[in-house]
C-alpha cells in the first residue's frame, strides 16, 4: 500500500498531465458530435458579448459596402415577393447577422445573433444575398451557431440547374471558395460554368436557391459518378446579413414518412 | 503568489490578443499565429509544476472556448508544458541544468532555438489532432511550417517588445 502512495506521490506531475490530456481528448472527440457540449461554446453568454463588442467597432469600416449589399437584396426580395402572391406561405425568413465567422479551420462554424428568442430552432437553412450558407445547429437564447458549409461533416443535397439530377454537396476542407459535389450520374450532359442549385429534397433548404458554379469536373475512383469542383456565388470569408428560412411544412411532411 | 496573479493577469491579456487581432490576420487565407502560447514559453523556470500544468490546461480551454475547437488547444498546451524541460535542456544545455537562465537576458540564437522548438512542438500536435488524417501528412507539415515562421517572427518581436520587468 505504501508502495502504491509512494509511486503517486513520485509520479504525480505525469498522472495529471495524462489526465488533464484525456480530458481534453474526450472533449475534442465528443464536441465534434454537434450536439454534446453545451455550454462551453462560442454562443454562450461572455464569449458571445465579447464578439459583439469587436463586431460592432468593426463594422463602421464596413458599413458603405453593407448598404451597398443590402438596397441590392432589398431589390430582389421585392421581385420575389410580388410574384409570390398566389402560393400559400411556406417560408418564413428572419434576418440575423454573423458575429462570428471561420472559415480557415477544417470544420468551420458561424454564430449568428438570432436565437430561441426569436423562434430560431435547430436544422434552419441559412442562405445570403448570394448563396448558402449553412445550417443551424445549436440555439441559445440570444444566439444560435450555424455548421458552415465549409464543414467537412456537411452533406447538402444540390442538384444542376434545369435538370433534375441530384448530387451531394460537401468540402474537402482545403479551398474555402470550393466545393466538392459528387455522385452524379455519369450520363448527363454536364459543363464547365453551369449553375448548382439547391435540390427540393431537402426539408431544410427551399428548391433553386444558387450555390455556385461548375468550374472543373471528373469520373470519380468507381468510374460510374462525376464530381464536379464548384465555385461559390458566395465570398465565405466576407458575410455580414444572412437571412434563416424556416419551413412551415416541415413537420407535417416528417410525420407523413414516419 | 503576486507573481502567479501577475501571471495570469499577462496570459489573460494574450487571450484577448489571441482572439481579437491574432485570429483574423488569415495570411494566405489560412495562417494564424498562436501568439498565447508565450504565456507557457515564458512562465518562470522555478515553479509549482503542477500548478504550472493546471494552468495551461485552463489557458488552452479559454482559447478553445473562444474558437469552437473544444479540446484541441488545450490538448497542445498540455504537451508543451510537459516536455517544457526537454525543450529547456535541448535549447540552453547546461545553463538548464545549472539553474541559471533569466528569459530576461538571453541571447538571440538561444532565444530563437527555443521559441522555434517550442512552436513547432505545439503546431504539430494542433494541426495532427484538427486535421487526424495522416494521409494529409504534408497539409499538415506545410500547415506547421508556415505558421511556425509566423508565430516565431511575431513572438521575437513581442519578447523584445515587452520584456518582462527584471526582478
Amino acid at each position: 500500500m505504501r508502495q502504491i502512495i509512494d509511486f503517486f506521490v513520485r509520479n504525480k506531475n505525469f498522472i495529471l498531465f495524462v489526465f488533464l490530456f484525456s480530458v481534453s481528448l474526450t472533449l475534442l472527440f465528443t464536441s465534434s458530435n454537434f450536439h454534446k457540449s453545451y455550454f462551453l461554446n462560442s454562443t454562450n453568454l461572455i464569449s458571445g458579448n465579447i464578439y459583439e463588442f469587436n463586431k460592432s467597432i468593426k463594422d463602421y469600416f464596413n458599413l458603405g459596402k453593407i448598404n451597398e449589399d443590402l438596397s441590392l437584396e432589398n431589390q430582389s426580395l421585392r421581385e420575389r415577393l410580388y410574384n409570390l402572391t398566389l402560393k400559400n406561405q411556406q417560408y418564413n425568413v428572419f434576418n440575423a447577422r454573423v458575429i462570428k465567422n471561420s472559415y480557415s479551420l477544417t470544420n468551420n462554424y458561424l454564430t449568428i445573433n438570432l436565437g430561441a428568442k426569436d423562434s430560431i430552432k435547430n436544422d434552419m437553412g441559412v442562405v445570403s444575398d448570394k448563396g448558402i450558407i449553412g445550417i443551424t445547429d445549436r440555439v441559445s437564447e440570444n444566439y444560435s451557431r450555424v455548421i458552415s458549409i465549409l464543414n467537412t461533416n456537411l452533406n447538402i443535397n444540390a442538384k444542376l440547374n434545369n435538370t433534375n439530377f441530384f448530387g451531394v454537396l460537401n468540402w474537402n476542407g482545403s479551398n474555402s471558395n470550393i466545393l466538392q459535389l459528387s455522385d452524379l450520374p455519369k450520363q448527363i450532359n454536364i459543363s464547365i460554368g453551369d449553375t448548382i442549385i439547391t435540390g427540393g429534397n431537402s426539408l431544410i433548404f427551399p428548391m433553386g436557391i444558387p450555390i455556385g458554379i461548375v468550374s472543373s469536373y471528373k469520373l470519380d475512383n468507381t468510374q460510374n459518378y462525376i464530381e464536379a469542383q464548384i465555385k461559390l456565388f458566395n465570398d465565405m470569408t466576407n458575410l455580414n446579413y444572412v437571412y434563416i428560412v424556416k419551413n412551415n411544412n416541415k413537420k407535417e411532411i416528417i410525420e407523413l414518412n414516419e | 503568489m503576486n507573481k502567479t496573479i501577475t501571471y495570469i493577469t499577462f496570459g489573460l491579456i494574450l487571450i484577448l490578443f489571441q482572439q481579437l487581432i491574432f485570429n483574423n490576420i488569415n495570411l494566405f487565407g489560412y495562417v494564424n499565429p498562436f501568439i498565447y502560447i508565450l504565456f507557457i514559453i515564458y512562465y518562470p523556470i522555478k515553479n509549482n509544476r503542477i500548478l504550472f500544468i493546471c494552468l495551461s490546461f485552463c489557458i488552452g480551454l479559454t482559447v478553445d472556448i473562444f474558437s469552437d475547437t473544444l479540446g484541441l488547444h488545450s490538448a497542445a498546451c498540455l504537451v508543451l508544458t510537459y516536455l517544457r524541460p526537454v525543450i529547456l535542456k535541448i535549447a540552453f544545455g547546461l545553463a538548464y541544468i545549472h539553474q541559471v537562465i533569466k528569459f530576461q537576458n538571453i541571447d538571440f540564437k538561444n532565444r530563437f532555438v527555443y521559441l522555434t522548438l517550442c512552436t513547432v512542438l505545439h503546431n504539430f500536435i494542433i494541426f495532427s489532432l484538427e486535421i487526424f488524417n495522416f494521409l494529409k501528412f504534408s497539409y499538415i507539415i506545410e500547415k506547421v511550417f508556415l505558421t511556425t515562421l509566423f508565430t516565431v517572427f511575431l513572438s521575437l518581436i513581442f519578447s523584445y517588445l515587452f520584456k518582462p520587468s527584471k526582478r
